[in-house]
């Protein structure tokens, strides 16, 4: 690893300001997990390093407005374990529990994998199924974005230089929302899955209100699948509307020839996932 | 250019100027001298390097020195109370987990993490939680079974 200027701010505030200052030469860093890796690779190469740990305003969870608020800095295993979370979003615990290991998930937290932006990582098809909102900080004020915008390309997102994710915001759906996060992990259960799929429908007497599925590993960033929605919204659930909203699926995706399999046996998985998560959801 | 970070290793108060970009693992093995903890695979994986930080496990091949100031670690070595073994060590010799001894600090903190949360884990428990260990050995059946039976209290 090169070296860097390590720099341990305690509050928003200071953070901000050394973000600001060093701009493009800063990384914040929180856990380390992914970044600790990408600097050991010299993939990155930061001049200077500020430290997430000691700021309290990024480290709370919170539901008391309806919706869950979940600070930058607050730790996967953290956010798994929460028992607001569990109850009102069990879909996002769920997910966070897919992630990696025990290992990593007491270390990595949400806004750092967010801006990591890894199109292999679990949650982004979660808070986009769950539409969720990403509040990003800098010195020139306060933002949101969905989280479907945040990602760009392969660990490219949307943040300028001097901007700090802060907080996600999941909102509290009307009423409990059928859901399903669905993994393929042919070789090993902590691996990144060979693609993996995030439904979330309103159901209201067997009819499909609302439909939110994004699917991640297959392609740049993480998918919404719109047209999958499309088929689905309005219409009374069947095995055959699961067919054809998942029939939708290979041509929205991009992925790339790994060892986790070929870009076209990804592309019809991808297919197949999004129907088993529409059937798993509403089984 | 160097930090300066204070932490209590096994009990014991260390206090260590490191260069910025100092890994954990390295820390513990060549500036304290605590060489229990392996470094495997160096990304993360493997488990061989596993600590406890205040009391949670973590990778320290992914852990900069300087994020730990101020922490509470815990080693393979601060297992042992007074020469005797921790029971959860008892139970890998007894019950055939201990085998070449490279993964076996990483198992042993591992499976010593899950029993502080979790005193009687079933084998889905056990399972899910230690999967992020490897051992290159013997698989992991009898990792599985030191573990059981150190919870039912057969060691």
């Amino acid at each position: 690893m090169i070296p860097f200027a390590l720099h341990t701010p305690t509050t928003l505030d200071e953070a901000l300001d050394l973000l600001e200052k060093y701009g493009e030469d800063a990384r914040p860093i929180a856990g380390g997990t992914a970044l600790v890796l990408l600097m050991q690779q010299r993939l990155v190469r930061p001049e200077h390093l500020v430290t997430l740990g000691g700021i309290k305003e990024l480290n709370g969870i919170d539901a008391s407005n309806g919706a869950l608020r979940i600070g930058a800095a607050v730790h996967h295993r953290v956010l798994e374990n929460n028992e607001q979370a569990k109850q009102g979003w069990p879909l996002l615990t769920y997910t966070y529990r897919r992630v990696a290991t025990v290992r990593i998930r007491n270390v990595a937290t949400v806004g750092g994998g967010l801006a990591h932006a890894d199109p292999n990582q679990d949650p982004p098809a979660t808070y986009i199924a769950l539409n969720a909102r990403v509040g990003i900080t800098s010195k020139k004020g306060r933002r949101e974005l969905p989280a479907e915008e945040l990602f760009t390309g392969y660990y490219e997102t949307a943040l300028e230089p001097g901007e700090l994710i802060t907080d996600v915001t999941v909102p509290r759906p009307e009423r409990p929302l059928r859901t399903a996060y669905l993994k393929f992990l042919p070789r090993t259960a902590d691996d990144y899955a060979t693609v993996a799929v995030s439904v979330a429908l309103d159901v209201e007497d067997g009819r499909c209100r609302d439909a939110r599925i994004a699917i991640n590993s297959a392609g740049p960033t993480p998918i919404r699948a719109r047209p999958a929605e499309d088929v689905l919204r309005g219409q009374p659930l069947t095995p055959e509307l699961f067919r054809a909203a998942a029939a939708t699926v290979p041509p929205l995706t991009d992925p790339v020839s790994d060892h986790r399999g070929s870009a076209n046996y990804k592309s019809r998985m991808a297919e197949v996932f999004t129907r088993r998560a529409l059937e798993q959801a509403t089984a | 250019m160097t930090v300066h970070v204070r932490f209590r290793v096994n009990g014991q108060e260390h206090e260590l100027d490191v260069p910025e970009q100092r890994l954990l693992i390295d820390a513990i093995r060549y500036d304290i001298g605590l060489t229990g903890s392996k470094l495997g695979c160096g990304v993360g994986v493997c488990g061989a390097c596993t600590v406890l930080v205040d009391g949670q496990m973590v990778s320290s091949c992914l852990m900069l020195t300087a994020m730990a100031d101020g922490a509470d670690i815990t080693t393979i070595e601060g297992l042992a109370q007074d020469g005797e073994l921790a029971p959860i060590q008892k139970g890998f010799l007894k019950y055939g987990g201990f085998q070449c001894g490279i993964c076996t600090p990483g198992q042993i903190m591992a499976a010593q993490a899950l029993l502080n949360e979790n005193p009687h884990p079933t084998e889905a428990d056990i399972k899910e939680w230690m999967m992020g260990n490897l051992c290159r050995c013997t698989g992991y059946y009898k990792i599985i079974e030191s573990i059981e039976r150190t919870a039912a209290g057969e060691v």
